[in-house]
């Protein structure tokens, strides 16, 4: 195994408003190691892109809370001043947001958007090396340097997000953020940027925690998966382990699979998970799934819910009860 | 087949008027859809798909071609001429955000197409209709009187079918509904559509960009390209047997979740949508296919039969 550069213990996010308490992520605890990728799935509202958020410090100050530790190459993030949060950003760190169409300052010309972030991590730095660097990753992403002078609005959807990777990339961070990265992008783009970005994995040899809620990107891409559900990861382990349909699964990642229609497969009638997912301010007791769950027993219903392991795998769910052992 | 279509577009043409010339948004597209049968309108963005929606039923005026609705042609009719025909054919909008008035109760949303059809009498008829109608599609009757905002994407989507089914029409375009949705809720909402159809006999056109969606929920697919038709088959068929390099293409570039496919590199298709403004004549797909020759850069491919029901508009295909 190799080294662990980001392990998070315990991680717990509130936001308060209006005196209403949402408690958004419960007691995250995930390792990450140098070169890896890890595919955080779950959908809206499962916590995901406040668990990435956390990571940069880039919550809303006055209205959440952070528990917990964020160890970064063994330092905990949570405890960081804003100047050292700073020089983490973008250089070790760095995220790529969901909408290109939004995330770009649109009165900025995108060479000087990437110059920016170059600019300000490289103190001394001189304008013509500034300049080749941009070049450099530009066409790193696949856009032709020259075009480095237009504005934002002169690319398509597809360009911008390169651009969006462009930046972040800018500073050979050891950790990307990729918040849904392709899911503003028609399927024959996504397919472009995913490719690339893969191409660009190998090159810089980053970590990444690839943010999605399509499980057909995560077999595609990543080397773990984790599954979130209520704020929770309530299934861990590698692709393998996780994608392997012989085995048991936890029922929401079952029936995160059932819900997708696939196209190699012909079936008259998909196998949704009934009902919504649950409020953060008012969490079911128990099990969080357990309202939605087909197997749902009476020991579900209230008090803490066990983990089940094997190695690095986990699961947590009662119905692995009895194979703790295998610990 | 001997019986008449629902609906027949013959020829149909959209084209907006942009200061860089006409955008082709559609372009030359013929249907024929019969009763009980779902079409699902496959492509990107910008291919003209949900134009066509909108051009069937007339929420924009077509620019050339014609519009047949149960035999009748419906091109020239004129808005007053329209309303009853509205009965028949609804649409389902793609985004259930900001396809609801904000300031209406979930009831008025659902009571508006009954009043303004004035089809019961009495304020207690159009409310119990508006019940009835909330429990043909799943929602929970204790939302009666509460506003959009506060519901999620899926109860909100859920009274957007209820709206469009409220004046029990026979005909449905149903404009990406389910794109805006997260998976799980995706599926329960195309459950209920499938359920809905079946129940009473409906006819949809089904848009959508995502082929796993429309293989299954349609009899047959069409594929669209910068407004033109490049392929038309029975479902089966087209997902079987594609035939135009862009049907391919698109099918290769869905993520399949299952890890047996992982590594190997599917092809990726070079470029990007180009321009539907004054498009040059010859394939519009052309300039991204690797197939390309000659005779595809300067000739239009006609839109022909190669087995039977199986439209392609193709050089290549042979």
């Amino acid at each position: 195994m190799g080294e662990t550069l980001l392990e998070l213990k315990d991680l717990s996010v509130r936001y308060t408003t209006d005196g209403v308490i949402s408690r958004a992520v419960n007691h995250v605890n995930l390792k990450l190691d140098k070169g890896e990728i890890l595919g955080l799935v779950g959908e809206t509202g499962a916590g995901k892109t406040t668990t990435a958020l956390s990571l940069l410090k880039l919550l809303p100050k006055y209205t959440s809370e952070v528990d917990g530790e964020i160890l970064f190459e063994g330092k905990d993030i949570n405890k960081m001043d804003d100047k050292e949060i700073r020089n983490i950003r973008g250089s070790k760190i760095s995220m790529i947001f969901q909408d290109p169409m939004t995330s770009l300052n649109p009165v900025f010309r995108v060479g000087e958007q990437i110059a920016d972030v170059i600019k300000i991590h490289n103190e001394g730095i001189s304008l013509h090396e500034v300049e080749d660097r941009v070049d450099n990753i530009l066409t790193m992403v696949g856009i032709p340097p020259s075009r480095k002078r237009e504005y934002p609005h002169q690319f398509s959807g597809g360009m911008k997000q390169r651009i969006m990777i462009a930046i972040a990339i800018a500073c050979n961070p050891d950790l990307l953020l990729a918040d849904e990265p392709t899911t503003a992008l028609d399927v024959t783009i996504q397919a472009q940027v995913i490719k690339m970005m893969r191409n660009l994995q190998k090159e810089l040899k980053s970590s990444v925690i690839l943010i999605t809620h399509d499980l057909g990107i995560v077999a595609n891409f990543c080397d773990k998966v984790a599954i979130m559900y209520a704020g929770e990861i309530i299934e861990y382990g590698t692709l393998e382990e996780l994608f392997d349909k012989s085995k048991p699964h936890h029922p929401y990642t079952e029936g995160l699979f059932g819900s997708i229609p696939n196209i190699q497969e012909k079936t008259s009638r998909l196998k949704p998970i009934f009902g919504l997912t649950p409020n953060p301010a008012e969490l079911p007791e128990g099990c969080h799934f357990h309202p939605r769950c087909e197997k749902c027993m009476e020991v579900c219903k209230s008090g803490e819910v066990p983990t089940y392991r094997n190695g690095d795998y986990r699961c947590q769910c009662h119905l692995f009860a009895g194979k703790e052992a295998a610990v | 087949m001997s019986e008449t279509p629902l609906l027949e577009t013959i020829h149909l043409k959209k084209y907006f008027d942009t200061p860089a010339g006409p955008l082709h948004a559609v372009d030359d597209v013929n249907i024929k859809l019969y009763k009980g049968k779902t079409l699902g309108v496959v492509g990107e963005s910008g291919c003209g798909k949900s134009t066509l929606g909108r051009t069937v039923l007339k929420l924009l005026e077509s620019t050339d071609g014609q519009i047949i609705y149960n035999g009748e042609d419906i091109t020239f009719k004129k808005k007053k001429e329209m309303l009853p025909l509205r009965r028949q054919m609804q649409i389902i909008f793609q985004d259930p955000f900001s396809s609801l008035d904000p300031k209406m109760t979930v009831a008025d949303i659902i009571e508006e197409p009954l009043k303004i059809h004035k089809l019961f009498k009495t304020k207690e008829e159009r409310q119990a209709r508006v019940v009835e109608l909330m429990s043909l599609v799943g929602l929970d009757e204790r939302y009666v009187n509460t506003y959009p905002h506060e519901l999620d994407g899926g109860r909100r989507q859920r009274i957007g079918v209820a709206r469009a089914l409220a004046l029990n029409p026979e005909f449905i375009v149903c404009d990406e509904p389910v794109s805006a949705l997260d998976v799980s809720i995706q599926a329960q909402i195309l459950n209920l559509m499938m359920d809905l159809k079946d129940q009473l006999g409906l006819t949809y056109i089904f848009i959508t960009h995502d082929l796993s969606v429309v293989k299954h929920i349609s009899d047959d697919i069409m594929v669209l390209y910068l407004g033109k038709m490049a392929e038309m088959a029975p479902s089966d068929m087209l997902f079987d047997n594609p035939l135009h390099p862009y049907t391919k293409a698109l099918l290769t570039a869905i993520p399949i979740p299952d890890i047996s496919y992982k590594g190997k590199e599917a092809e990726v298709m070079k470029g990007e949508v180009t321009s539907p403004i004054n498009p040059p004549p010859g394939c519009r797909f052309a300039a991204r296919c690797p197939f390309a020759k000659e005779e595809c850069r300067s000739v239009t491919p006609e839109f022909r039969e190669v087995e039977p029901n199986h439209f392609v508009a193709c050089h290549i295909v042979k």
